[in-house]
């Protein structure tokens, strides 16, 4: 059923129930994101697509658009609320850009810069969690996990369906695991689908490592947001 | 009762450092130390990072050798994944070309930064010029052009580093076998036939020899000055090729004394067979030595120096610094020369050493070859490699270690201003009983003589603090409001 929202006081004609985040996109507003892969169902983990709907927040990628809708996406606030969720990720996980081998295609990174992040105003934990290297293609380097899921969701054993990976423990106690016995049956294909999916350095393709040079990577070559806006992701 | 003069901190110099000078009552020399009172500990955070990571996390201890650390790196994962100088293969030439090319252009850009931003200002001014004068904002004064020039050198050379790992500082180009990229015909044309605001090759080696022409204006000027600075006695070591000449890349480690004899040479795999390291409880860094000799007559100088003195000829692919070469080989009559200020004209031959090689290799269609990198199977794991490169401030060694999971485990950075600690140490000593041993009154200019010497050896005090075994030393003083010590506890 066709209807009508607004954005940022701009008049959109669109499709009943479709996801708030890419009718945005498809008109041509950024909203940023790190858990949402257009195509694939919302899982809602993150919140930094966060916009005021009718003046109260809400997880774009997990809201469908209804008539009348009236949404703030260039917003103060909204701004704000989203870089402090990418703020916090920064301060509970452990994100060296410098070294890590996905600086330049790191989600988490580009998405920084789009909400011009400088600093994390909040403390950082520096998080210790032990990394976990055993399987034979994917080395799991689990202070930078942002537990997007995505990796749990997507990422399965090919013949029997289950998943490779899970969230363990509870709260601050929570982390990545890696089922080594499923993992070991990956092909290296889906083991790069598995780094690739991953927002941030967490999930790492032991084949991979540096080979691509700077100038030349994902985010350097077109901007997460130019991607975004053009339905790629 | 004698007194400490201290000149803290040591300025114009990479990283903290400061000297202490003991004096007795009558002003007499009692002992003089370089201290580096920074810790930055390196060789422990690495641990536990992916193998590969190695190279590119260690280069950010300096922001000025950074290739040299990233290559020192890369050679070490060569070996570790099978496909290095200790299992006696031999890198493909693009791959080896590219980094020999990136890591010219960082000798360039480094001895240029030192020669002129840090170390010029004594040459043209003098010693005892005034400190506010005695920089290179004084430089730019005395002589706009010539910093114009300087700074379009250094630029060229920023550039040339950024063509190669992607960044002016601490980008990437090598990975383990090999390097991420190979080089295009249309970079080297904007780097042989200059662009926008970057100078063509035969301008830079122009501007280069002009270090030289600085030099030797000022030798000329102050011949005693600068022949009697310092003359301080060690052996000299750097990586040589087969022919026994200087290699900034690779070769076998020589040693030798003050007649040019060699008096070791060896595999740089088997460093650790030759040296050992001492500590003091007064400075973050190692002291090394070859163990054979001790550590009176063990310790050995590293940079530009030695690797004059220790080379016969570069060859005629490079002319302009074969003559320089030869020049500097005639008035040290053959021998090598152990005065501290003659690095400065060793350095001056290297910044043209450089550009000519960089001239030679960006003819060279190698680097526009496809295959970038060797990937052996997972049986030759080795776990193990050590990686030896020729830094601007000499030879540079990294060692790590990493389980079979390609956790590592271990790591060891022995830099160049490590090797020359010792010979740092007596250069402060030589130049303290010299300008400051019985004078009455202590000016500035004095202790800047001291400051002189430690600059010659352009010391990365930043790379160089690695004592990382049992206590940190740790000395520490309650002053009162006019200065006296009213409380010291020490670790």
């Amino acid at each position: 059923m066709s209807i009508k929202i607004t954005i940022d006081g701009k008049e959109i004609e669109t499709q009943a129930g479709e996801a708030l985040i890419n009718v945005a996109a498809d008109n041509g507003i950024f909203i940023p994101r790190l858990c949402y892969m257009r195509g694939k169902p919302c899982l809602g983990t993150c919140r930094v697509c966060s916009v005021k709907v009718n003046g109260w927040m809400a997880a774009s990628c997990a809201t469908p658009v209804y008539d009348g809708m009236n949404v703030e996406v260039d917003d103060p606030e909204v701004k704000d609320m989203q870089k402090a969720l990418v703020e916090n990720l920064f301060s509970e996980g452990t994100h060296n850009c410098p070294s890590c081998e996905k600086s330049g295609r790191c989600d988490l990174q580009a998405i920084a810069y789009e909400t011009d992040m400088m600093v994390s105003r909040f403390p950082y934990r520096f998080t210790e969690r032990k990394r976990d290297n055993a399987a034979e293609l994917i080395w799991l380097e689990r202070d930078r996990c942002i537990f997007c899921q995505l990796c749990v969701h997507y990422i399965r054993d090919e013949k029997t369906g289950q998943k490779i990976f899970s969230i363990s423990g509870r709260g601050p106690s929570s982390q990545i695991e890696i089922d080594k016995t499923l993992a070991d049956k990956m092909t290296k294909e889906q083991a790069r689908e598995a780094s690739d999916i991953c927002p941030v350095g967490c999930i790492i393709d032991k084949e991979r490592g540096f080979d691509h040079a700077i100038g030349v990577r994902k985010y350097e070559i077109s901007s997460i947001r130019e991607r975004i806006l053009k339905g790629e992701q | 009762m004698g007194k400490k003069l201290v000149i803290d901190p040591v300025t114009r110099i990479e990283g903290h450092g400061k000297v202490t000078v003991q004096l007795d009552d009558d002003n007499n020399i009692i002992g003089a130390r370089l201290h580096v009172v920074e810790f930055r500990g390196f060789e422990k955070f690495v641990q536990g990072h992916p193998y590969w990571e190695a190279p590119m996390l260690l280069q950010r201890i300096c922001g000025i050798c950074f290739v040299s650390h990233h290559l020192c790196g890369a050679k070490v994962l060569d070996d570790m994944i099978g496909v290095g100088y200790a299992q006696d293969v031999q890198m493909l030439p693009t791959p080896e070309k590219v980094r020999r090319l990136g890591h010219y252009f960082q000798q360039l850009q480094s001895h240029v930064t030192a020669y002129y931003y840090l170390i010029a200002p004594e040459m043209i001014f003098g010693m005892d010029a005034a400190p506010e004068k005695r920089n290179v904002l004084g430089l730019i004064e005395e002589n706009p052009e010539m910093v114009k020039r300087v700074v379009a050198l250094r630029k060229w050379g920023q550039e040339g580093i950024k063509l190669v790992f992607g960044k002016k500082m601490h980008g990437i180009a090598s990975v383990p076998g090999g390097v991420n990229h190979n080089i295009s015909k249309e970079d080297i044309q904007r780097f042989l036939k200059g662009d926008d605001g970057l100078l063509d090759i035969d301008t830079v080696i122009t501007y280069a020899s002009e270090a030289l022409d600085v030099f030797y204006k000022f030798h000329e000027e102050n011949r005693e000055q600068v022949d009697r600075f310092a003359d301080v006695p060690a052996l000299n070591m750097c990586l040589v090729d087969e022919d026994g000449n200087i290699d900034y890349y690779h070769g076998k480690i020589r040693i030798t004394d003050e007649d040019k004899n060699i008096v070791e040479e060896f595999d740089y795999h088997e460093y650790m067979d030759y040296f050992a390291e001492a500590t003091e409880e007064w400075s973050y860094m190692k002291f090394p030595y070859l163990k054979k000799y001790g550590r009176e007559r063990g310790s050995v100088r590293v940079g530009p120096l030695a690797r004059v003195n220790v080379t016969k000829a570069y060859g005629a692919a490079t002319p302009l610094a074969q003559a320089a070469l030869e020049k500097f080989h005639d008035y040290s009559h053959g021998k090598a020369s152990n005065k501290t200020l003659h690095t400065n004209w060793a350095r001056a031959i290297e910044i043209l050493h450089s550009a000519e090689l960089i001239k030679n290799l960006l003819h060279d269609p190698d680097l526009q070859k496809e295959e970038l990198k060797m990937t052996p199977s997972k049986d030759k794991w080795t776990g193990e490699g050590i990686g030896v490169v020729e830094a601007p401030r000499g030879t540079l060694l990294h060692h790590y270690k990493a389980d079979k999971e390609g956790n590592i485990t271990f790591c060891n950075l022995v830099v160049s201003t490590t090797q020359n600690n010792t010979v740092m140490n007596r250069t402060v000593l030589a130049v303290a009983e010299e300008y400051l041993g019985g004078q009455q009154e202590i000016t500035e200019g004095m202790m800047n003589a001291i400051e002189v010497g430690i600059r010659a050896y352009d010391p990365c005090l930043s790379c160089a603090t690695h004592a990382t075994s049992g206590n940190m030393p740790l000395d520490v003083r309650v002053l009162d409001s006019k200065g006296n010590i009213i409380d010291s506890k020490k670790r």
